[in-house]
């Protein structure tokens, strides 16, 4: 019984950060009807940018608020100058430019870093909080600051005129233009905070997984998965969504299939999740009108 | 087909067979994989092209295509030719099977599944129940063929005429299976598919039977990947290949045969290129290509070229057009 | 001085031209109507003014050319659209709409008064505050995009059909709060419409436009005495 009360709360640790990078996959989306294949890149390279402060003398926490400032500039300036030239192209051509972009942040990060595994400080005690025994205290601290994240995402979105603005611009960009929105600043402005919300969760994670060049690949795949059980259209159903995943992620490698064929495993089960309810538990169901 | 295509068609075809002889038996190799590849593209370029439906997962059809003519060679003793038809029959059944379930699946949803299917790939391939099979982490290693009948050739250079044969019947079928009833029914769901539907198309059966075709084509081209590398790993089949046989076809052009060619040419060759510019990051020059491939063509390199011959084209019969008279061009400032 | 000029105006959708080559002005205060039958060019007509289709000609608003300018910056000059098929951000609830209304406005205590003051004018939206905007009726989202146009607080106010699926009565509700809106607030108004008799009734001054041209104009009065237009446009 411990054992399982230790791995689902394991779980909600790394659910954390599912849910947190899936909600920086579903505000691209929802504004643009794409799924950003870089995110997972992206917050690895803010990862290292962050790794590299501490290393220059920063403190944790001035180089945790300095990451994640840089990380929605890179997001702005990504979104202004690689992805508005093929706006208007395709969606393949502009999957494709989301691929380039993942090869390119992780060749330059294997460039810059070497591929060689670092470790990343937790700025969490070592010694469990109160005493107890199921989780560490980084795995408390990481889901205290998701969570914090997430209700400054939901105040920031539900309560400013900015917030407003960029809900319109993705849910209408013909109006929002009517009503004197800079529709394209929103965008740009949409993928510095998905930017910045994936250095979170980047730098949230690397305790755990290790620094290195591929440590987002795997979670990209959980997040996207997240994304979609949750419904694509629904931010919070995207941190139900990565919540739910990583404590069966969990539970499930711990307890039925072993570590081995964990991620096909999981990922078959999504997917039967998904052919039972195609629009995942929180998603619109499509009406077509034909 | 009109008279002008065959022939630079027929051209074509004599440059691929001169091809070896001209240069060197490493290029030789490198040009039977990009042969090899163009199999493989047009049969994802059959499923997303003319079909609508995306996969990021068919590096794991190309895989088990791969890998059902290595265990054949490696442990049964099948000679490397019988190995194709296996690999594809057993790619279309596993592609026929995905592909129901998958049916319920559109967009993002079947890429996930199929996403899903190409990261789990590598971890099926390194199993230990099967390693009695595939050889683990450690993969299995093929003899190369000789060259039959005593022909004056090198293995490299039989095996790319071997290839090039398989790829042209290979492209023959699919022409003719993309421009009768079955094409015109994909196409018509891509676009469609209620409307497909109300016509009296069978959906469910044709979508199903693209995605096994599809797996077909992208297993026989595992198969002869298999011989050419003589080698096969769980690692070499992980999801990077599936989303490069992805930006193949959006770069060479989708819902075209020739533009699986192309495709197959930039990622075997940009790579190398990239390489050679940059030793330390590679992958991000190769990146750039992409994206600036895109920002140039975003119909991919078919696409550029049709629009290029369309342009030459009213150029041309302008040209011929007598003093005094104007024709019209889409491209006339008056119209835009 | 007119609040709005329009010189040989032309736009087209792809190789096919709506617009070739129509002018008209509008005076400051005034109330202006296009008629014109389906597929005239009048929405165009509208899409044009507020950047919204690549266009040739000019278009002055008090003074300044407007022409090739982006959407988002003429309505920041103060030109509120209110688009055919009404632009309803149907997730958001019905004061958010009108909330964004005022997106550009830096005044924060009068755009408060301001909504008081639509949900004055229109007392059924005041009902659907908290309401998800898509779920309301096609009158009361005509309402809505009326009131989220004046939000703004335009000089000119564009009105692409407001009549377009309504009932009778409502249709006359809309039209007398367009008529206090001019009156009270001064809002200039260019209004597009299929119900010719209605506008005519409302406006000062009237143009009428066939197939991309304008093929009349003038005051409302004269216009509606105009044999031609009595025939085809007011059916008696």
């Amino acid at each position: 019984m411990d054992a399982l009360i230790h791995q689902v709360l394991a779980g909600l640790a790394t659910g954390g950060i599912y849910a947190s990078v899936a909600l920086a996959l579903v505000m691209i989306y929802q504004a643009t009807h794409l799924v950003n294949f870089a995110q997972g890149e992206l917050a690895m390279f803010c990862t290292y940018l962050a790794w590299t402060l501490i290393n220059a003398g920063f403190g944790y926490w001035p180089a945790f608020l300095l990451t994640v400032g840089l990380a929605f500039v890179l997001g702005v300036v990504i979104e202004r100058v690689v992805i508005r030239p093929v706006e208007n192209s395709p969606v393949l051509a502009v999957v494709v430019v989301f691929i380039g972009l993942l090869v390119i942040l992780n060749s330059i990060a294997v460039w810059i870093y070497t591929g060689t595994i670092k470790t990343f400080p937790s700025p969490f005690p070592t010694e469990p909080l109160f005493g107890n025994k199921f989780m560490s205290s980084h795995e408390i601290g990481a889901i205290v600051v998701t969570l914090i994240m997430l209700l400054l995402l939901y105040a920031f979105f539900r309560f400013t005129p900015l917030g407003l603005a960029m809900r319109a611009a993705a849910q209408n960009p013909a109006s929002a233009k009517l009503v004197g929105i800079r529709v394209g600043w929103m965008l740009a402005l949409g993928w510095g905070l998905a930017a910045a919300i994936g250095a979170v969760a980047g730098m949230m994670v690397a305790p755990i997984v290790f620094l290195e060049p591929n440590m987002m690949g795997g979670i990209l795949l959980y997040a996207f998965a997240a994304a979609l059980v949750g419904g694509v259209d629904s931010p919070g159903g995207a941190v139900f969504g990565g919540f739910l995943v990583g404590v069966l992620e969990n539970v499930l490698g711990a307890f039925v299939i072993g570590n081995e064929l964990k991620l096909a495993v999981a990922l078959v089960l999504i997917i039967g999740v998904l052919v039972v309810k195609p629009s995942g538990f929180f998603g619109k169901v499509h009406i077509t009108r034909v | 087909m009109n008279q002008r295509t065959l022939t630079v068609v027929a051209v074509l075809l004599l440059l691929a067979c001169a091809l070896p002889f001209l240069v060197s038996n490493y290029r030789t190799f490198q040009f039977t994989l990009v042969l090899v590849y163009a199999i493989a593209l047009l049969g994802l370029n059959i499923l997303t092209g003319y079909n609508g439906q995306i996969s990021l997962g068919h590096g794991a059809f190309y895989a088990i295509g791969a890998y059902t003519a290595a265990i054949l060679m490696d442990r049964f003793g099948v000679p490397y030719w019988a190995t194709l038809p296996v690999a594809g029959a057993v790619c279309l059944a596993v592609g026929f099977l995905f592909g129901l379930p998958a049916l319920r699946l559109e967009g993002l949803y079947l890429a996930l599944a199929t996403f899903a299917l190409g990261v789990s790939m590598p971890q099926l391939l390194k199993y230990h129940h099967f390693e009695k099979w595939t050889g683990g982490v450690q993969g299995i290693v093929i003899t190369k063929p000789d060259p039959p009948f005593g022909l004056p050739l090198n293995p490299d250079q039989w095996l790319y005429y071997f290839t090039l044969a398989v790829m042209v019947l290979m492209f023959v079928l699919a022409w003719n299976l993309l421009r009768g009833r079955v094409g015109r029914a994909m196409v018509a769901i891509r676009d469609h598919h209620i409307a497909a539907e109300a016509m009296g198309i069978n959906t469910a059966m044709v979508k199903s039977l693209t995605f096994g075709v599809s797996a077909f084509y992208t297993g026989v081209a595992g198969a002869l990947g298999a011989i050419a590398i003589q080698f096969v790993a769980p690692d070499s089949f992980n999801i990077f290949l599936s989303i490069v046989f992805l930006v193949g076809i959006a770069i060479g052009g989708l819902a075209s045969i020739p533009g699986a060619i192309y495709g197959a040419l930039f990622i075997q060759f940009v790579p190398n290129i990239a390489d050679e510019i940059s030793k330390a990051a590679p992958w991000a020059v190769f990146g750039i290509f992409m994206i600036g491939f895109v920002y140039v063509m975003p119909l991919g390199v078919n696409g550029a070229i049709r629009m290029l011959l369309a342009r030459l084209g009213r150029k041309a019969q302008n040209n011929r057009s007598t003093a005094g008279v104007t024709r019209p061009t889409i491209n006339s400032p008056e119209e835009v | 001085m007119a609040l709005l000029e329009v010189a040989g105006l032309r736009a087209a959708y792809g190789p096919t031209r709506v617009l070739h080559g129509i002018s008209f002005e509008l005076a400051e205060g005034s109330i202006t109507t296009v008629l014109g039958a389906n597929g005239a060019g009048k929405t165009t007509t509208l899409r044009a003014l507020c950047g919204m289709v690549r266009t040739e000609g000019e278009i002055r608003f008090g003074g300044r050319r407007i022409d090739g300018r982006a959407t988002e910056d003429i309505v920041r000059l103060g030109i509120a659209h209110v688009p055919d098929g009404r632009g309803t951000f149907v997730n958001l609830t019905t004061e958010e709409n009108l909330r964004l209304g005022a997106y550009t406005r830096k005044d924060r205590p009068e755009v408060e008064t301001d909504l008081e003051r639509m949900f004055a004018y229109f007392p059924r939206l005041k009902e659907r505050r908290a309401q998800q905007a898509g779920t309301l009726s096609g009158g009361e989202q005509q309402m809505l995009a009326v009131s989220r146009a004046l939000m703004l607080k335009p000089t000119l106010l564009l009105l692409d059909e407001p009549s377009f699926g309504l009932a009778p009565l409502l249709v006359r509700e809309i039209f007398e709060i367009m008529r206090t809106i001019n009156q009270r607030e001064r809002v200039s108004i260019l209004l597009v419409e299929q119900n010719a008799a209605m506008a005519l009734d409302l406006a000062e001054h009237a143009y009428l436009i066939e197939t991309g041209r304008v093929v009349l104009s003038g005051p409302a009065d004269a216009i509606k005495r105009d044999e031609a237009v009595r025939r085809s446009y007011l059916g008696y």
